[in-house]
């Protein structure tokens, strides 16, 4: 009896594990504990529920010998999500958008310094202290949104799914030690505060300066749009001009 | 809901195949963003159903990166053979991209007066 159970269990167990079900089914889970972990300790930016879904997901995958690829054949379907999530982005651009004629220079200049900046500092300092070429790759576009990050990682020879986690790595650390660089560089205008956050960490920066003032908020949700559409249009033209 | 998701999705098979035509280096779902960007435009207004979709899909924009995230178990060896270079790269480009972004735009921005009165008090800021 113990023995049939034994074997009733290991076919679920062997029709599970290969089916789309288990995969999407784990993403949603580990998605709403990471949630749950990062409300209940108070939402602190190093309880990133990403990196906490991340984490679980690849533990739990390592421990019982479930390959990426059969887990990532169930989570496609979030994955696909990214497409229209994407294209969705144009509404808080367009929201944001009449805020741009007051200081549109301003933003202008300091998108593309910004851009370049956050961009070739990462590449340089990787390359400096010995990273591999699908290193630099795949850094190049971690400033920005992750479906475009991946995207332009993808254009230029780098890894998707290695960019995805530099850019979850950035947004945290802009979220947790941004306020002490804008306060080193004595950077006192919320406008200015808050694309700092967007141009350089997304929207993790965006949502860390919403939280703590609503103009920051505005200008960082525009900085994460217009380099993330900069770094998109430029990125990927610049590289196959240089190489 | 369904009418927005239906739009998302022409707009992103738009970006896709034009990308795909004219061999343009831009992901196709960033040419549908341009795209549904011009329509609202062209427009005037984001109408109800596309803001309340659209906002309910970017609440949830974290969860759309766990997937791909995942991969980083395939990188494991890269990962821990390559901490410092990643480490450094990470912390020193993201810091410096935020206060050279900020300073620039600071430094072009005529002063208002809601930042005058808050320079007394830069802990408590983003």
């Amino acid at each position: 009896m113990n023995g049939a159970l034994n074997n009733d269990l290991r076919e679920i167990w062997v029709y599970l594990s290969a089916s789309p079900l288990a995969g999407l089914t784990m993403t949603l889970v580990a998605y709403q504990i990471g949630l749950w972990v990062f409300e209940r300790f108070g939402r602190r930016p190093v309880l990133n529920p990403v990196l906490i879904a991340v984490l679980l997901l690849a533990g739990v995958l390592t421990a019982s010998g479930i390959e990426y690829r059969t887990y990532f054949a169930g989570a496609q379907f979030v994955h696909f999500l990214l497409g229209p999530a994407t294209v969705a982005l144009a509404v808080p651009l367009y929201n944001q958008f009449r805020q741009v004629r007051q200081s549109a220079l301003a933003m202008l200049v300091a998108l593309l310094v910004g851009s370049a900046a956050s961009s070739l500092s990462a590449v340089a300092l990787a390359w400096i202290f010995g990273g591999s070429s699908a290193t630099l790759r795949s850094m190049a576009p971690k400033s920005v949104t992750s479906p475009i990050a991946m995207g332009v990682s993808e254009q230029i020879g780098g890894l998707p799914s290695l960019t995805a986690v530099f850019v979850i790595l950035t947004g945290i650390i802009a979220a947790t030690f941004g306020t002490w660089a804008l306060n080193l560089v004595r950077v006192t205008d919320w406008r200015a505060r808050g694309f700092g956050m967007g141009v350089a960490a997304h929207g993790i920066g965006t949502a860390r300066a919403l939280q703590v003032n609503e103009v920051a908020g505005a200008f960082a949700g525009l900085g994460m749009g217009l380099n993330g559409l900069a770094t998109a249009l430029l990125l990927p033209t610049l590289y196959h001009l240089f190489w | 809901m369904l009418g927005t998701l239906t739009i998302l999705l022409l707009c992103q098979l738009a970006g896709e195949l034009i990308a795909r035509l004219l061999h343009l280096p831009i992901p196709g779902p960033v040419l549908g963003m341009l795209f549904l960007f011009a329509g609202l435009l062209l427009r005037g207004g984001v109408p109800r159903a596309i803001q309340d979709t659209a906002g309910g899909i970017l609440r949830h924009l974290s969860l759309l990166f766990i997937p791909a995230g995942v991969g980083v178990m395939t990188h494991a060896g890269r990962l821990s053979a390559e901490a410092l270079p990643i480490i450094l790269a990470l912390f020193g480009s993201t810091l410096f991209g935020v206060a050279v972004t900020a300073k620039v735009m600071a430094a072009l921005l005529r002063p208002t007066s809601a930042s005058a009165d808050e320079a007394a008090n830069p802990g408590a800021k983003p």
